[in-house]
């Protein structure tokens, strides 16, 4: 009881400092935390998938560039406005996921994790070959929107607003989604499949749904970069970013919600604390700080959160029995 | 004469749950000792924490030295060899192979005699030792963990379970050979069993135990005859 | 004809290379579920070790013996010293912390040696070999050979010593390996090891036909763990055999399907790949898992 209130507190809290931020720093750290907010709409579709589903993908970076082009190519050929260009990346990608979703279902664990891996990889070379579309490895130079007449804020300050109400309500779906019917099916299904199907879950359509609904997250999020950055090449969207993805999601913790804004913050800021203790070798540092942090809490954040909540809890209460006894 | 293994006060417990309350007992030299008690009385961890498989607290003494919290690779140099539940046979090896890490802890001297005498008691596996272990049927593999037990040359032998989902002639015919072994090679025994009569028949000392707990013990003809045993675990 | 001949060998000299480095994956992950990505980083290290005694003026083998024995001990030191503590954790956390070892190789490499290409030398003539009308690259040839005997090599160690049994053991029934005395840990280490050395001979032998620079292995990694789903995650000797044919056919669809060209190429070979998994989910001499209920 006392862990909800708590829980309520602290995320009006963070709302509060969010709403707060572009105003008290500057507009470049305001850029970043968009950013971040961009990247945590990504990992927590990624996270659907692994942490909730139990589906393995080194492929979100395809999903990512998808949506980016998407918006790019919309804003960019057809004078489409912005904001029409994010729900269409959704869709198309959530099309996109399910239609791979569904030859991946024959795949299990590192096989789906090759099929996913050769996906991210030859993205950015078939951005580069259809070059009329795409503009080729220059990419697609996009000018930033300004806010809505009548809102006084900056450019960068509206897309910062703009970012978090899109992440806002994308998380309280995936929340509702996953705390219902469909999410138990989802985690029946990472847990045990052959049990989910005896209990009447069709496997097959939700995890195909479930990898539809991962990559519309991840293509709005790749939409959103595309405008905020106001640019878009191929070579962003390399495995190199898939695996980004996943490390934010495991630094973060498998199967949470929350998590996905932790490990957004570590993709983020890390790589730049790297950069400032070291300009010879800052990816030695930033290897170093991944290691250590998997070290300290190999459960990712809010795995770790969780345990210190549960220990804290169990020094107040008598211990729940959590496991069953063997004979 | 001193017990060869002995236990006391052993508790034992899966993350935050207990499943052995300070349990009590100890395995005479070249006796055949068994421990009865239904599913979930903490029979299976019992063996496991006299190995050190799992997190324990309690007394274990193994032929006057203490051996509780030692790692689980010692113990088999210490002379223990433990026949786990379901067998642990390593599938994808042959049986020859399986046999060979069976004596592994000890260097591997005098193999080919070892192998010889665990091939008289179970000539099947003789037959059988170039084939993968995965394609033998149940009662030959638990032949072939049993074997691989010996090979070790261990002084105690625990076994948890040997009947596990046999035939009945089968597993008769596995405890008749655990007789053999135990008489002529002076191999001590501690028996974790389901199955009471038989396990009773077989054992010259018993522990049933509850919950976690030692609620009986003694000759093993004695608890034969017990009332609450007949009825509760040999259902006549 | 002759073409044709020449591509096989020379595809079979990369592919070679490729199903080298797929076992080694292949071992960890047998023996822990881990896929290591920073197996081709540490083969990366090695080859710089052996680039540097070159440049001291150690003579060739001496040099790639000692290669050799310094990826052995420090892959096992790094199983021992960087994995261990992970060991219990969450396959997935294990997978990040070889990331970050991937990433900690990749740049130390480029601060000490910059990323700067260097020329790598063959310890085979420049002088091809002729058979027939047939001329054979004398590297493709030797590079070949030695992978070859190093495989033939960890086949006889696996296969014939207690040591390589136990090991085997290990990675299949870890509990059981323990109740016979084995040091689950240990075996675990020395397979890393092993899969450092083998990286290591891979390295050596791909560095004379890419030239040496720390991102040298991060294509070559991506093929060998495309030739390890082909074989089969869970088969050694399909691994190498998967590596042979992705060397096979990367060389012949390079040479002749010319629309494709080198762009496409990789796109084009893990296609075929996904293809060769839409039928045999498992590899092509993968077990299938069978679960239990």
């Amino acid at each position: 009881m006392t862990g909800r209130v708590l829980r309520s507190g602290l995320l009006a809290a963070a709302l509060v400092l969010a709403v707060a931020l572009p105003f008290t720093v500057s507009n470049f750290r305001m850029f970043q935390f968009t950013q971040v907010f961009i990247y945590a709409i990504a990992v927590l579709g990624l996270n659907i998938l692994i942490g909730f589903n139990g589906q393995f993908s080194l492929g979100h970076s395809a999903f990512y560039a998808i949506g980016a082009y998407t918006a790019a190519i919309m804003i960019d050929r057809w004078s489409v406005p912005y904001g029409w260009t994010i729900p269409t990346a959704g869709v198309l990608c959530l099309v996109a996921g399910f239609l791979f979703g569904i030859p991946a279902l024959r795949l299990e664990g590192l096989y789906l994790a090759l099929a996913t891996f050769a996906l991210a990889l030859s993205v950015p070379q078939i951005l580069k070959y259809f070059e009329n579309w795409t503009g080729g490895s220059q990419g697609i130079v996009l000018t930033k929107p300004g806010a809505p007449a009548g809102i006084p804020l900056n450019p960068d300050q509206w897309l910062y607003f703009l970012t978090l109400a899109i992440l806002l309500v994308l998380f309280v779906l995936a929340r509702n989604l996953l705390a219902g019917r469909t999410g138990r099916a989802i985690v029946a299904i990472r847990d045990n499949p052959i049990a989910a199907e005896a209990m009447g879950v069709n496997t097959a359509l939700y995890k195909s749904l479930t990898f539809g609904v991962s990559a519309a997250y991840t293509g709005v999020a790749g939409a959103l970069s595309a405008i905020v950055i106001a640019y878009v090449a191929p070579d962003a969207f390399d495995v190199f970013l898939s695996i980004t993805f996943l490390v934010a999601v495991v630094v973060g913790g498998l199967a949470s919600i929350t998590g996905a804004i932790f490990g957004a913050l570590f993709i983020q800021f890390v790589p730049n604390w790297a950069q400032d203790i070291s300009k010879a070798a800052p990816w030695a540092i930033y290897g170093v700080l991944l290691i250590g942090f998997m070290y300290a809490v190999p459960r990712g954040i809010v795995g770790g959160l969780r345990l210190a909540a549960a220990r804290w809890s169990r020094r107040r209460e008598p211990a729940p029995a959590t496991e069953s006894s063997r004979g | 004469m001193a017990p060869l293994l002995e236990v006391r006060g052993l508790e034992a417990q899966y993350g935050w749950t207990k499943v052995l309350h300070g349990l009590t007992f100890s395995v005479e030299e070249g006796g055949i000792t068994t421990i009865l008690g239904a599913n979930g009385a903490g029979k299976t961890t019992t063996l496991r924490a006299v190995c050190g498989m799992v997190r324990t607290r309690g007394e274990v003494t193994f032929d006057g030295r203490p051996i509780a919290g030692r790692a689980t690779e010692d113990l088999v140099r210490l002379g223990i060899a433990h026949v786990p539940e379901g067998r642990g046979t390593f599938v994808n090896l042959t049986v020859e192979e399986n046999l060979r890490l069976g004596a592994y802890a000890r260097g591997g001297a005098g193999l080919g005699d070892d192998m010889a005498r665990v091939f008289q008691y179970f000539p099947v596996l003789m037959e059988r030792r170039r084939q993968t272990a995965g394609t033998l049927s149940g009662g030959e593999q638990q032949m072939l963990a049993v074997a691989r037990g010996l090979m070790a040359r261990p002084r105690l032998l625990l076994l948890d379970e040997p009947s596990l989902g046999l035939a009945p002639l089968v597993v008769r015919e596995i405890f008749r050979i655990v007789r053999t072994i135990n008489r002529e090679q002076r191999v001590s025994v501690l028996l974790v069993e389901q199955n009471a009569s038989l396990a009773l028949r077989l054992a010259s000392h018993a522990y049933l135990i509850e919950t976690g707990r030692v609620v009986m013990s003694g000759p093993a003809a004695e608890l034969r005859e017990n009332e609450t045993v007949r009825r509760a675990y040999l259902g006549y | 004809m002759d073409i044709l001949l020449q591509q096989i060998v020379s595809g079979l000299a990369t592919g070679g290379i490729y199903g080298s480095v797929a076992l080694a994956l292949v071992m960890i992950y047998e023996a822990t579920d881990i896929v290591n990505f920073a197996q081709g980083q540490m083969a990366v290290v090695s080859t710089y070790i052996a680039w540097s005694l070159l440049n001291a003026g150690v003579p060739y083998w001496a040099a790639f013996v000692a290669t050799l024995a310094v990826s052995f001990v420090g892959g096992l030191l790094l199983e021992r010293i960087v994995i261990r503590p992970v060991e219990g954790a969450p396959v997935l956390t294990v997978v990040i912390v070889c990331i970050g070892l991937l990433v900690i190789f990749n740049s130390a490499l480029g601060w000490v040696y910059s990323y700067i290409q260097k020329p790598f030398p063959s310890p085979f003539p420049d002088r091809p070999l002729r058979v027939g009308n047939v001329y054979f690259g004398a590297h493709d040839i030797g590079a070949l050979a030695v992978t070859i005997l190093v495989l033939i090599a960890l086949y006889c160690f696996f296969q014939f010593t207690t040591l390589g049994l136990a090991m085997r053991a290990a990675a299949q029934n870890p509990t059981s390996s323990r109740l016979c005395g084995i040091r689950v840990g240990w075996m675990l280490a020395i397979g890393w090891g092993l899969a450092s050395l083998i990286g290591a001979v891979a390295g050596m032998m791909v560095a004379p036909i890419v030239t040496l620079d720390p991102n040298m292995m991060a294509g070559i990694l991506i093929y060998a763990f495309a030739s390890a789903t082909l074989g089969g995650f869970t088969s050694p000797g399909g691994a190498v055999l998967g590596g042979l044919i992705v060397g096979v056919i990367e060389n012949l669809v390079g040479t002749y399907v010319h629309f494709i060209g080198t762009e496409l190429k990789l796109t084009v070979a893990l296609a075929m790949i996904l293809i060769v998994l839409l039928v045999r989910p498992s590899g092509l001499f993968g077990r299938t898992a069978v679960h239990r209920v």
